[in-house]
């Protein structure tokens, strides 16, 4: 497995992974909307020329060409900013790519508060709800290069379309190479009985370890799981987590309505409703600014987290 | 310029008995596909009939296609992005072999593998998915580029309503496909001047769809859609323009060889009496559309 840690950004992780499979896969193809140099496909497109397409500022037509190359047996990794890969394309995705059964890797970059200075138009918080909606679609928001460059390379291989939400610049290096990454299973980053945070998407795990070192210090022991994989879910740690701490804090880079917590909350109330706290967006929408400035004006901070999870288990 | 009718020498003309073929084949679909409609009592008559001689033209004259093989390599490919236009796709695929003629009964209804739009994982023989207006047009740019990746001579048919080109969708389509040469990729526009709120012309007006083609580089002929040999001598002529897409404008008329609907602004989709089959079909056999 390839290690990561010398990449400096997430999106060189991406595109590692993606230029890794058409190395040994001759049906990676890849189409960008105009945004070539914003990912880095620009690698892609000089390594593999008559397998990349830049589509233009035309993401719907660039998601159905992906669906008709597809239908032709190749595996399109096709890349957009997350609020055009899931609003804007929303009906070509889900009808010309997964009503039809056609494998598609749809590529939504800039999460959230991680769009930064091109948000709120640009700042997806529904597209974790939107894509839920779609039928065996995997949804992988990684936390770390490792876990982004290996569960790219596991959504490629399970044979199913994915969304892929990730960020671009800046790199958090948490898993080191050998680490147990799999598709569709949290990774317990602490044990602790006291509370489970379940987080996910770089951002919010930063901030959820954080959050525990806080809790530690008052006493408080709190089991973190980073949630990479938002569908398929992982039930069966999420039921663990409830039947151990009793206390579970959803926290996520995106909106409440249909997002992970609904997802983990809705698990349990069918199995073992359980006291729950969500560290989400609720009635706003996105906003210009710095990441940090992000992360304290839709609470998304440590200190957020720690608060929430302290009342939990008060 | 819009290139109107006018014979080149490269280009052999349609024979008798070939054309008598085709003749006979599109009113056996236009048989079929009121039979469909009017056993469910209501559906997309209009749409599905006047494209009856585009289907009949490739499917018994032009494409590469094996029945007993739906999935052949190699193999041309037919996208119909009016979806809607499905049931006379399934009379032309129950005809050529691709499933029992008995499914065509079956439309719409429970459980069938033929509903009211093209879904290819349901019915063999349908190359792509559609009934989202528009998103036929770019999956079929996506097979055209996919031919030419894996470097195969077969060509893609793509069948896009006038109604449906107020799709911008169809617009980033045909930017994408002149821009990435797509010779392989040849469109017809079923023109008939209608839509389901009526005419056209009444709702958004497609005047100039001809230019607006050439506008976007394509090659760009305008025929009379129920007519085979202007049908197969633009095909012949757009297979020689391998380096844009091609256009084909074919004026047709919405409902064609179902006359009830003929001239009826609810024709997009309307209710089909058996009766009214009856009648409508005895036409068609008594030579009248």
């Amino acid at each position: 497995m390839r290690d990561t840690s010398d990449l400096g950004n997430m999106k060189d992780a991406v595109m590692a992974a993606i230029i890794d499979l058409a190395e040994e896969h001759k049906d990676v193809v890849m189409l960008e909307a105009d945004l070539m140099t914003c990912l880095g496909s620009t690698g892609f497109k000089k390594k593999f020329p008559e397998r990349f397409y830049n589509c233009g500022i035309a993401e719907a037509n660039m998601v159905g060409v992906a669906a008709g190359l597809s239908s032709m047996g190749f595996v399109p990794f096709a890349d957009s900013f997350g609020v055009f890969s899931s609003r804007r394309v929303y009906d070509q995705f889900f009808l010309s790519v997964n009503y039809a059964k056609q494998r598609v890797h749809l590529i939504g970059t800039d999460p959230g508060v991680v769009a930064q200075v091109n948000g709120g138009t640009h700042m997806p918080f529904e597209d974790i709800a939107l894509m839920r909606q779609i039928p065996d679609l995997i949804i992988i928001d990684p936390s770390d290069g490792q876990s982004c460059y290996e569960l790219i390379r596991q959504a490629y291989e399970s044979g199913h379309s994915s969304y892929i939400r990730v960020g671009r610049r800046g790199i958090t290096h948490r898993y080191p190479v050998g680490t147990k990454i799999e598709l569709g299973k949290g990774i317990v980053l602490t044990e602790g009985d006291d509370v489970a945070i379940i987080a996910e998407g770089e951002t919010l795990v930063n901030e959820a370890v954080k959050a525990v070192e806080i809790l530690k210090e008052k006493g408080i022991k709190a089991t973190l799981v980073d949630m990479h994989t938002i569908k398929p879910l992982d039930t069966e740690l999420i039921e663990k987590l409830a039947k151990k701490t009793g206390r579970i804090l959803v926290c996520e880079n995106g909106r409440y309505a249909g997002g992970l917590g609904e997802a983990v909350a809705g698990h349990l109330a069918k199995v073992n409703p359980t006291k729950m706290d969500f560290v989400s967006v609720g009635e706003k929408f996105g906003e210009v600014g710095n990441l940090s400035y992000l992360i304290k004006a839709f609470n998304f901070s440590a200190e957020d987290i720690a608060a929430k999870a302290e009342a939990l288990v008060k | 310029m819009v290139e109107f009718i006018h014979l080149r020498k490269e280009t052999q003309m349609l024979d008798l008995q070939t054309l008598e073929m085709l003749e006979k084949k599109a009113k056996e679909i236009r048989i079929s596909t009121i039979n469909e409609i009017a056993h469910l009592g209501k559906g997309h008559i209009g749409g599905a009939m006047s494209i009856v001689e585009i289907l009949t033209y490739l499917y018994y004259h032009e494409m590469n296609i094996d029945s007993s093989n739906p999935k052949k390599e190699g193999r041309d490919r037919f996208v119909c992005s009016k979806g809607h236009a499905g049931p006379a796709v399934y009379a032309t695929l129950a005809d050529k072999g691709y499933f029992p003629a008995d499914w065509l009964l079956t439309l719409n209804k429970g459980g069938t593998n033929l509903p009211s739009h093209c879904d290819m994982t349901k019915t063999p023989g349908v190359d792509f998915t559609t009934g989202s207006l528009g998103q036929g047009a770019s999956a079929a740019a996506g097979i055209a580029l996919g031919q030419k990746i894996k470097g195969e001579s077969s060509f893609t048919y793509l069948i896009v309503g006038d109604g449906e080109s107020q799709e911008g969708q169809i617009w980033e389509m045909a930017e994408f496909a002149s821009t990435h040469k797509l010779g392989n990729l040849i469109a017809f526009t079923d023109f008939n001047r209608m839509q389901l709120d009526g005419y056209t012309k009444d709702v958004i007006n497609m005047d100039n769809i001809d230019t607006r083609w050439l506008g976007f580089n394509w090659h760009v002929q305008r025929i009379n859609g129920h007519d085979f040999t202007q049908l197969d001598y633009a095909i012949q002529q757009a297979k020689l323009a391998t380096d844009r897409p091609s256009m084909i404008i074919c004026d047709t008329i919405k409902s064609w060889g179902y006359k009830p609907g003929v001239g009826v602004t609810a024709n997009h989709s309307m209710a089909v009496s058996e009766e009214d089959a009856k009648v409508a079909i005895a036409a068609l056999e008594g030579g009248c559309v």
